[in-house]
């Protein structure tokens, strides 16, 4: 998040889109329904009449993977009713002309027609963003999780900029971060192409610093192959061997047939993890690990705040810190990592991370600090980009619509769109442990609209088969006013009914992002 | 300084600002003004009447939490008409209900039967089960309010226990409404409200269905706020209470957020977690259904507790040092044989800063590879 999640509250104007913040941020979600409590206009975009949508002055319901069509119209009103911000662009940002040259096509009436959202609501939005004094963007993966995923963002920054909404107090880009540590294990370099503090792999200066620091020689500059290809090269055989730490691919992958026949390729398959997992159940070698609740560290969250976690109680058996059983393997390769405690870590790491050099324990032993956070001093940052932009002046991105990889057609109608659920997380391992979350959410489902159902012939909680190009599974149908004609939506974190045995793998060139968020889908009664 | 932002509470001068009620000035000095009906970050009610304070020449005494501090106010929060105010409201809120601890009287000739009797509304042979955890308990002996000889007041709604998380006991329920105010409020779930008048009052959910059945999120919000027991988890009934408790300050596992919260735990097991203070960021003792509840996992028979090699087919248990070997030689083997970008490390969004520092540097420095990333994407 360039802003914090305590500014939320301070918003004239708060959009939401592709987040369905109740269930899968449900803590932030309480600051945005206060918000709009108090008299903040809240507007909700999402293809699902998700429950934001009973707290907010507007809900509009877009096409699935229409968003940069939609955001072009939005910011085309903006510029055409002169409500942009003229001081902000000029000083901070370049590439306005450009980039106007392409708004130009996107009157609400052409946008309309992609998004299929009512002209009057686009220039509506359009009005309340752009009048609002400080007005915020909220958004998750119902936006990142597109063959456009990296646009969607782009052009979503575009419309920040337009109306010098970044670097001020209740307003920003706000991303929405899934998993506890995500943003952790980005800032940390786990990532193919950056160290920590994505300082680049290719950067000679930043390597020959860890070099020094690691004691070592010929750090590779190549850059490393994202997740997401790593599986298809798996499957070719060019990658031989995975190590995986607490994650569930079999159950969380798009297009499980395919990953599933990947990593049974593979010649050696490491897991590491906390609980025979569908993957660790395909393992070579299973290594036991601590949960959170059993070890010393920090977690930074999606507002960039670094937190402690605490131990509080022992781990079970001979399982041991992730820390712990990667520097007794390294060390058995030949290269010693010796480290007293987690605390020992995180001062070397901080000797390494520019963002987070001023950071130590004791600093965040009461309450966390935003990074960046460069020295010893620094108080840490809430906001970020409030005088200038990383590459200095904010670049406009001239964005055209391109639509999804799949799209419905007669052999398969439907659109399918996939999610979380309150109940859940991610593939269940942890919730589907507690009796009472699974009562409360026992099995997977498919959303759908009362007039699909019709069409199909099925009531409420018929068991239904729903078919894409790539694989097929059984679940019941749930009839729900969330729905809207044409889009069902599956929860993913079954694995028994896995919807990922229907998705795309067609990736985001950029980010290599899957496109979980829509692909076509047909449903036949099982009755 | 004049008088004009000051005010005396117990003969000292205190400033305060415009939208300041009494209370928020006595909190902010440390004075204990007592409240059950009162939440942080809510509108006042001024339901309970605990909170009553005299102000030097009104006759009334006034709610410290609805009425605004002004110029020259001159507050006594302990006189003598407040003391008795106070002790009258506690006892009348000790007639209603099974509040079966030590501020009912032990030798009273009722006790027995008074106990037996919520032994079998509670369906455990215990004491009220925030015994000792109690805000009403805490009064009550404060102020030394006991009662005896009271006739039984007959609760006209039963405990509601039909959903896995929180127990709902209207003969517990003082009716101060700070569950509403959690929950309308605070986390703006609209789940439950005040139902019905008068004598009949109760915290309705829906239109008075299972919590269930309504709009609830189980997100724990109004147990954390209930001062008393008339909402506790499950939990709570089988914690054991003459076992030490511990208590962790930690950052929950669950999404981005970073909720901070405290781990009490019993014998080596998470028996319970709340939020954190309410004046810590990002949450302020806030959590959700996941993080209060969804714990279970850490003590689960099926968590991994040795390592394990696949042996002709089957995964079988071994030590650290044969799996150790085990890793570190094959995949020494496949880089010499097949080169080091022939390997791959999915590190986690789960771990922790520290053991993804780690991750990382294993994989660039001893593998030799940037094959390296985590499940951001999925």
């Amino acid at each position: 998040m360039t802003n914090t999640i305590a500014d939320v509250e301070q918003a004239d104007t708060i959009i939401v889109i592709g987040s369905n913040t109740t269930e899968n941020h449900p803590v932030l979600s309480s600051f945005v329904k206060r918000a709009a409590l108090k008299g903040t206009t809240l507007i909700v975009i999402d293809p699902r009449k998700i429950t934001l949508t009973k707290h907010a002055n507007k809900w509009l319901r877009q096409e699935p993977g229409s968003d940069i069509a939609l955001i072009n119209a939005i910011m085309h009103v903006i510029i055409k009713e002169d409500l942009h911000d003229k001081d902000f662009i000029a000083d901070r940002t370049e590439n306005f002309k450009e980039f106007c040259k392409t708004i130009e096509k996107y009157t609400p009436e052409y946008a309309s027609k992609i998004a299929k959202i009512k002209v009057e609501d686009i220039i509506e939005t359009a009005r309340l963003y752009a009048k609002a004094e400080k007005g915020a963007i909220l958004y998750c993966m119902g936006i990142t999780q597109h063959t456009t995923g990296t646009d969607n963002v782009k052009s979503l920054a575009n419309l920040a900029m337009l109306c010098g909404n970044l670097g001020i107090e209740g307003g920003g880009v706000n991303p929405l971060r899934g998993q506890n540590n995500v943003q952790g294990a980005c800032d940390m370099g786990g990532l193919p192409n950056v160290f920590t503090a994505y300082q680049s792999v290719g950067d000679d200066n930043a390597r020959a610093t860890y070099e020094q620091n690691w004691n070592i020689t010929d750090l590779s500059f190549k850059p490393g192959i994202p997740v997401t290809e790593m599986i298809n090269m798996a499957a070719k055989g060019e990658i031989k061997s995975l190590y995986i730490i607490g994650e569930n691919p079999l159950v969380s992958d798009p297009d499980l047939n395919h990953a599933e026949k990947a990593f049974k390729n593979l010649d050696f398959l490491i897991v590491q993890d906390i609980f025979l997992t569908e993957t660790a159940q395909i393992a070579d070698v299973v290594l036991p690990a601590h949960c959170f609740a059993e070890k010393d560290g920090t977690f930074s969250n999606t507002e960039r705040r670094v937190q402690r976690v605490r131990k509080a109680v022992e781990a079970p058996g001979d399982s041991k810190a992730d820390w712990e059983i990667l520097c007794g393997i390294s060390s058995r390769m030949g290269y010693e990592m010796n480290y007293e405690n987690s605390e020992e870590i995180f001062t070397e790491l901080a000797q390494v991370t520019p963002s987070y050099k001023g950071i130590n324990w004791g600093r965040i032993e009461k309450i966390g600090i935003h990074w960046p956070c460069p020295d010893i001093n620094h108080p840490g940052t809430p906001i970020l980009h409030t005088k200038a932009f990383t590459r200095g002046k904010g670049l406009f991105h001239a964005i055209d619509h391109a639509p999804p990889k799949e799209m419905p057609d007669k052999e398969y109608p439907f659109i399918l769109t996939t999610g979380r659920l309150l109940y859940h997380y991610h593939t269940g391992t942890m919730t589907m442990k507690t009796e009472g979350l699974n009562t409360l959410a026992k099995e997977c489902f498919v959303e759908i609209s009362k007039n699909d159902a019709k069409k199909l012939k099925c009531k409420d909680g018929a068991k239904v088969n729903i078919a894409s190009r790539r694989g097929e599974i059984t679940a019941n149908l749930q009839v729900s006013s969330k729905a809207f004609d044409g889009t069902v939506f599956i929860p993913f974190h079954f694995s028994k009914a896995a919807a990922n045995r229907l998705t795309n793998a067609e990736l985001d060139p950029t980010a290599k992002i899957p496109e979980f968020k829509v692909c076509a889908v047909k449903i036949t009664s099982c009755e | 300084m004049g008088n004009t932002n000051s005010i005396t509470i117990n003969d000292n001068i205190f400033t305060f600002s415009s939208d300041d009620t009494i209370l928020n000035v006595a909190q902010r000095n440390n004075i204990d003004i007592p409240s059950l009906c009162h939440l942080k970050n809510t509108k006042p009610t001024g339901t309970c009447d605990i909170c009553v304070v005299e102000i030097q020449g009104s006759p009334d005494l006034v709610n410290a939490c609805a009425t605004q501090a002004s110029a020259g106010m001159k507050v006594y929060t302990e006189s003598l008409k407040v003391i008795n105010s106070r002790k009258n409201t506690i006892k009348s809120m000790l007639y209603s209900g099974n509040h079966n601890c030590a501020i009912r009287d032990f030798d009273a000739d009722d006790w027995t039967e008074f106990q037996l009797k919520v032994i079998k509304d509670d369906k455990t042979d215990d004491l009220c089960p925030v015994w000792g955890d109690c805000e009403l308990q805490n009064l009550a002996y404060k102020y030394q309010v006991s009662i005896k000889h009271e006739p039984l007041s007959e609760c006209k709604y039963d405990m509601e226990r039909v959903n896995p998380f929180i127990i709902r006991d209207f003969s517990r329920c003082i009716l101060c409404g700070r569950c509403v105010k959690a929950c309308r409020e605070i986390q703006v779930n609209n789940a439950i409200d005040f139902g019905y008048a008068d004598g009949d009052t109760k915290i309705i959910a829906g239109n008075d269905v299972a919590l269930k059945d309504s709009d609830c999120v189980f997100c724990g919000e109004c147990v954390q706020a209930c001062p008393v027991g008339a909402l506790v988890t499950e939990k709570t009934f089988t914690k054991q209470r003459y076992t030490t408790l511990g208590k962790v300050r930690t950052t929950c596992s669950y999404c981005g957020v970073g909720c901070q919260m405290d781990v009490f735990t019993q014998n080596n097991k998470i028996v319970e977690i709340k939020g954190a203070d309410d004046e810590l960021a990002p949450n302020n003792s806030s959590l959700c259904v996941k993080g209060r509840f969804g714990f279970d996992f850490v003590a689960s028979p099926e968590r991994l507790t040795t390592p394990l090699i696949r042996k002709n087919g089957t995964l079988k248990e071994a030590t650290w040092d044969e799996a150790i070997e085990l890793v570190a030689s094959k995949l020494t083997s496949i880089k010499n044989e097949f080169g080091s970008d022939s390997l791959g490390v999915l590190t986690s969004a789960r771990i922790t800063n520290e053991e993804n520092y780690i991750a990382q540097k294993f994989t660039r420095a001893v593998l030799k590879t940037n094959n390296i990333d985590h499940c951001a994407r999925l």
